[in-house]
C-alpha cells in the first residue's frame, strides 16, 4: 500500500511538472499555424500574411540595422528573395527591436537602411513589439520558414539560422534556408526543421 | 519490511562514511585544484589573445576544481553584453578572494580583435581573464553548452562541480550577485 502511495505521488508530480514545462512553452513551434499579424512596411503601407495570395508559403526573417550578424546576412537574405520569390517563397523580413532601447532600429533609419543595401523584399516594424514573441523570435537574424496549407494556413515549418557560417558566405557547407525550401518545392518532408546560430538579442525597453 | 532496517542502516552508514572520507582527502590535497586549473594542451596560443575552437573551450566550461565558475558569453559589438560587463568585473573583483573564477568568452569577430577587443579591454581596464572563441560550426556548439540556448548574446552560465545553471539574459549587479550566491555553500 505504501509503494503504491509512493508511485502514485511520483507520477502526480511528473504529470505537474510535464503540465508546467508545457504551459512555459514560449513561441511556435514547428507544425503550429500562425496567427496573421498586420505590420507596416518601409513604404508607409500595412503588410500581413494574406496579402500574399499566390504564394506557397514566406520566408520570414526577423532581422534589424544594427545588429553585425544581421549585416552580414543582408546579401544573402535578398539573393533568398531574389530566387525564390518566383518560385512562391518570398522573404518577409521584421524588424522586432524597441527603437529606443536599439538606437538604429527606429522606422526612418529602417527606410534608410533598406535603400541603401537595395532590399527587394517587405521590411517590416514590429511596432509594441506584438508579433515577434507570438513566434518566440529570440535573436536576430532569426528565420521562421512558412508553409501554405489548404491554401490559407501558413504553417512553421522551419526554425532558425540561414545558413551554417555567418561570417564567410564563400565557407558556407549547409545552406538550411534553400536548402529548406528546395525539399518544400520538390514536394518532400524537410530533414532538418531546427538550427541554431549566434545573434543579437531582441531589444526590449 | 521492518526486520531487513538494520541491515539498511548498515549500508547507509557505509555509504556516508565513504563520502564523509572522499571529501576529506580532496581538502587535504590541494594540487587537485591546481591541476584542472592548467590549460589544455590543445589551447592555441597567439601574441594576441588566447584563441579557441569549441573543443578547446569545453574544458574551461567543466572545471572540476571546488570553485563556483562564472561564464560570460559576449562581445564587443553585443550592446547589452557591454552593459553588464561592469557587473561581472565587480563580481570578480569582490569575489576572486572567495574560491569564484569569472572567465569572459568573447565571440568578437576575428578581424576585429586587434581593432575592436583589445582596445576595449585595455580602455575598461577589464581584469576578469578574457579569451577569444572562434568556431563558426555554431548550430553544433550552441547545443553542446546548452541546449535550451537559442543563440541570443548575452548568455552566462554559473557552475560548481556539482551544480550547473545557464541564462540567456542580461544580469546587473544585483542579479548576479543573487544568482552567485545560490552556488555559494
Amino acid at each position: 500500500m505504501r509503494v503504491l502511495k509512493t508511485v502514485l505521488v511520483l507520477a502526480v508530480f511528473a504529470l505537474a511538472t510535464a503540465f508546467t514545462i508545457n504551459t512555459t512553452k514560449k513561441g511556435y513551434e514547428v507544425g503550429d499555424v500562425v496567427e496573421d499579424f498586420s505590420l507596416k512596411n518601409i513604404d508607409g503601407k500595412n503588410v500581413s500574411l494574406k496579402d500574399f495570395k499566390k504564394a506557397k508559403g514566406v520566408i520570414l526573417v526577423f532581422t534589424c540595422n544594427h545588429c553585425p550578424y544581421s549585416k552580414m546576412y543582408e546579401e544573402r537574405i535578398i539573393a533568398l528573395d531574389k530566387k525564390y520569390k518566383d518560385l512562391g517563397y518570398p522573404v518577409v523580413a521584421i524588424n522586432p527591436n524597441d527603437p529606443i532601447a536599439s538606437p538604429g532600429d527606429d522606422f526612418e533609419s529602417m527606410k534608410k537602411r533598406a535603400k541603401e543595401k537595395g532590399f527587394t523584399f517587405p521590411y517590416l516594424f514590429d511596432k509594441g513589439q506584438t508579433v515577434y514573441p507570438k513566434f518566440g523570435a529570440t535573436r536576430t537574424p532569426h528565420v521562421f520558414i512558412l508553409n501554405k496549407i489548404k491554401k490559407k494556413d501558413m504553417v512553421v515549418s522551419y526554425i532558425g539560422a540561414i545558413d551554417n557560417n555567418a561570417r564567410d558566405a564563400s565557407a558556407v557547407s549547409e545552406e538550411y534556408v534553400a536548402d529548406a525550401i528546395d525539399t518544400l518545392l520538390a514536394g518532400k518532408k524537410l530533414t532538418t526543421t531546427k538550427t541554431k546560430a549566434i545573434g543579437c538579442s531582441i531589444k526590449v525597453q | 519490511m521492518k526486520k531487513l532496517n538494520p541491515f539498511y542502516l548498515v549500508v547507509f552508514m557505509f555509504l556516508f562514511s565513504c563520502g564523509k572520507e572522499i571529501k576529506k582527502e580532496k581538502q587535504q590535497n590541494p594540487t587537485a585544484n591546481i591541476e584542472s586549473n592548467v590549460a589544455p594542451v590543445v589551447k592555441k596560443e597567439t601574441p594576441l589573445i588566447a584563441t579557441y575552437d569549441y573543443n578547446s573551450l569545453a574544458p574551461l566550461l567543466n572545471k572540476k576544481g571546488d570553485k563556483t565558475y562564472i561564464v560570460n558569453f559576449w562581445a564587443t559589438w553585443c550592446k547589452p553584453c557591454v552593459d553588464e560587463l561592469p557587473a561581472f568585473e565587480k563580481i570578480n573583483e569582490n569575489f576572486k578572494d572567495k574560491n569564484v573564477e569569472v572567465l569572459l568568452v568573447s565571440l568578437d569577430f576575428p578581424n576585429q580583435v586587434e581593432s575592436q577587443l583589445l582596445p576595449f579591454i585595455k580602455e575598461r581596464n577589464i581584469k576578469s581573464e578574457v579569451v577569444l572563441f572562434d568556431d563558426p560550426n555554431q548550430n553544433v556548439w550552441i547545443n553542446k553548452i546548452d541546449s535550451t540556448w537559442t543563440g541570443a548574446l548575452p548568455a552566462t552560465i554559473i557552475y560548481t562541480k556539482d551544480k550547473r545553471a545557464f541564462y540567456e539574459q542580461s544580469f546587473d549587479y544585483d542579479l548576479l550577485l543573487k544568482e552567485l550566491q545560490t552556488f555559494i555553500k
